[in-house]
């Protein structure tokens, strides 16, 4: 009597067992971050697949009014004209001499019109304003007011193609993070360039950073100055934040 | 129902994963604090703005270091921006991976625990004080004799006095799920799928300085608990507790 009792108990839950897994195979991310066998960037994918399989995917962060805006430090990079000590340094001296107008965002990759946007022209496509909290992995928040274009219609202006599942920027400052596509073309993704109601000051990423809300601070990069969609997972090398012993997912 | 036969060996396996995922966390949570050792409450707080309290246990505790703020407006008190000017102590990239790994550590056997404790009735039975131990004078005795150090001889498992209970229920039912709550309340994401969870604590500043509180109290339990093995008697509480009576 107590032996049936066991077998169909332990056959119940092999049976559940066997059901979350295959919903939970169906949900996960057909490509996970590399973790070079670091026990460190296993636990980070293991919370990267847990939150793409568990969490809905197009939840919206909680937005704030005006009056709830705070004081915002400026940190990392505060100024890429006298930090960054190369090329891409001077070149920005001289693009914020001239007000941005001649600063270009290059698109490019596996999309289906490669280009790059000025200003202006990032302007044109629509925008959204948004009012989030920023959460600094250090341990620190604060409120600001976003204005910009969701990297979604940026990517729907060049089109990207049916096997993209990722989009790496490129910063001023050297920096090279990627995105999977659900954060990508979540509606409060934004490439901003406005900030507390002006243009978008050189100390928070002038003239275009990106907001990446759903994730800590490190990873909405300033100063981005190109895109890339790739078909395949980029750590970024030396550049990027894996091999420099930081999360790539910090949805956390 | 097994009191005589020490401890049940799924409570002492669940003993010991519990034990070095708080140790792990206890470390790693307090060297990501390093990086910003100052405590808000409400949603917002950062180097600009006024801490509740600060800690001293890295140099950037109480630091200048920021050029002249700007105002983003042009009104009296109207919010800031200033860049920082100087490295600070940052390097807890992996003390927060670590700590969320023994997060998961914690958190997947310790729903096991619990879902274990509460239908195989080790909660009920052992853990959960009765309403007769929690009369006043019993509680007071235990707690007189305590003080005079006259602690009863270690059991090798239940059953355990009223003040164990009381220990032992604080931390399985209050401490370490508000723990496992504050810690999700800071997740971006996490608060982003379930709004009401940083609410619930007042924002994410309020949930970082509960998360900071509750570290403070389990500490303070875990070190009580090992004078208290220590005293009635180590050798037989770590035997019980490790290969069983």
């Amino acid at each position: 009597m107590k032996t049936t009792g066991l077998i169909t108990r332990r056959r119940a839950i092999v049976a559940g067992l066997a059901s979350i897994g295959g919903l939970v195979a169906a949900r996960l991310p057909r490509e996970l971050p590399p973790t070079y066998g670091n026990l460190l960037r296993m636990g980070d994918t293991l919370t990267y697949a847990a939150h793409r399989t568990l969490l809905p995917a197009h939840s919206l962060v909680r937005e704030y009014g005006l009056g709830d805006l705070t004081s915002f430090p400026a940190t990392g990079t505060t100024n890429s004209a006298v930090s960054v000590k190369s090329a891409l340094g001077e070149e920005y001296r001289c693009l914020q001499a001239g007000a941005f107008a001649d600063w270009r965002l290059i698109v490019e990759g596996r999309v289906a019109r490669p280009r790059s946007f000025s200003l202006a022209e990032l302007k044109q496509l629509p925008s959204r304003t948004q009012i989030t909290r920023h959460t600094c992995e250090e341990g620190w928040t604060a409120i600001g007011q976003w204005t910009g274009v969701p990297l979604s219609a940026v990517l729907d202006a060049v089109g990207i193609l049916p096997t993209a599942r990722f989009v790496v920027l490129h910063s001023v400052d050297d920096w090279v993070d990627s995105l999977d596509l659900i954060d990508a073309l979540h509606p409060q993704t934004l490439l901003a360039y406005g900030m507390n109601g002006g243009d978008l000051p050189v100390p928070h990423g002038a003239p275009v950073r990106l907001r990446l809300e759903r994730q800590m601070g490190y990873k909405s990069m300033k100063f981005v100055r190109r895109l890339i969609v790739a078909d395949e997972f980029d750590d970024g090398g030396m550049s990027g934040s894996i091999q420099n012993g930081w999360a790539w997912y910090t949805g956390i | 129902m097994d009191d005589a036969r020490g401890h049940a060996r799924w409570v002492r396996v669940s003993h010991w994963i519990g034990a070095a995922s708080l140790l792990v966390l206890a470390v790693t949570g307090f060297v990501i604090l390093m990086a910003h050792p100052r405590l808000y409450w409400g949603e917002v707080g950062n180097d600009l703005t006024p801490a509740l309290f600060e800690l001293p246990i890295s140099r950037n505790h109480q630091h200048g270091g920021w050029d002249t703020p700007r105002p983003f407006f042009a009104r009296a008190g109207a919010p800031v921006s200033a860049s920082r000017t100087y490295d600070i102590f940052n390097e807890n990239g992996w003390g927060r991976s670590l700590h969320f790994l023994a997060a998961w550590c914690l958190v997947v056997p310790g729903a096991l625990y619990l879902l274990g404790g509460l239908f195989g009735g080790h909660f009920r039975s052992h853990v959960w004080p009765g309403s007769r131990e929690l009369a006043p004078p019993v509680v007071w005795r235990h707690v007189v004799d305590h003080l005079r150090w006259r602690i009863p001889p270690a059991t090798g498992g239940p059953r355990y006095n009223v003040l164990q209970k009381v220990a032992y229920s604080s931390v399985i039912f209050v401490a370490a799920p508000l723990m496992v709550l504050t810690g999700l309340a800071m997740s971006p994401a996490v608060g982003a799928a379930f709004v009401w969870l940083p609410r619930l604590f007042g924002g994410y500043q309020s949930a970082r300085t509960i998360h900071f509180c509750a570290f403070v109290v389990l500490v303070l339990f875990v070190l009580v608990h090992v004078v208290m093995v220590a005293a009635s008697g180590f050798r037989r509480q770590m035997r019980a507790m490790t290969v069983g009576e």
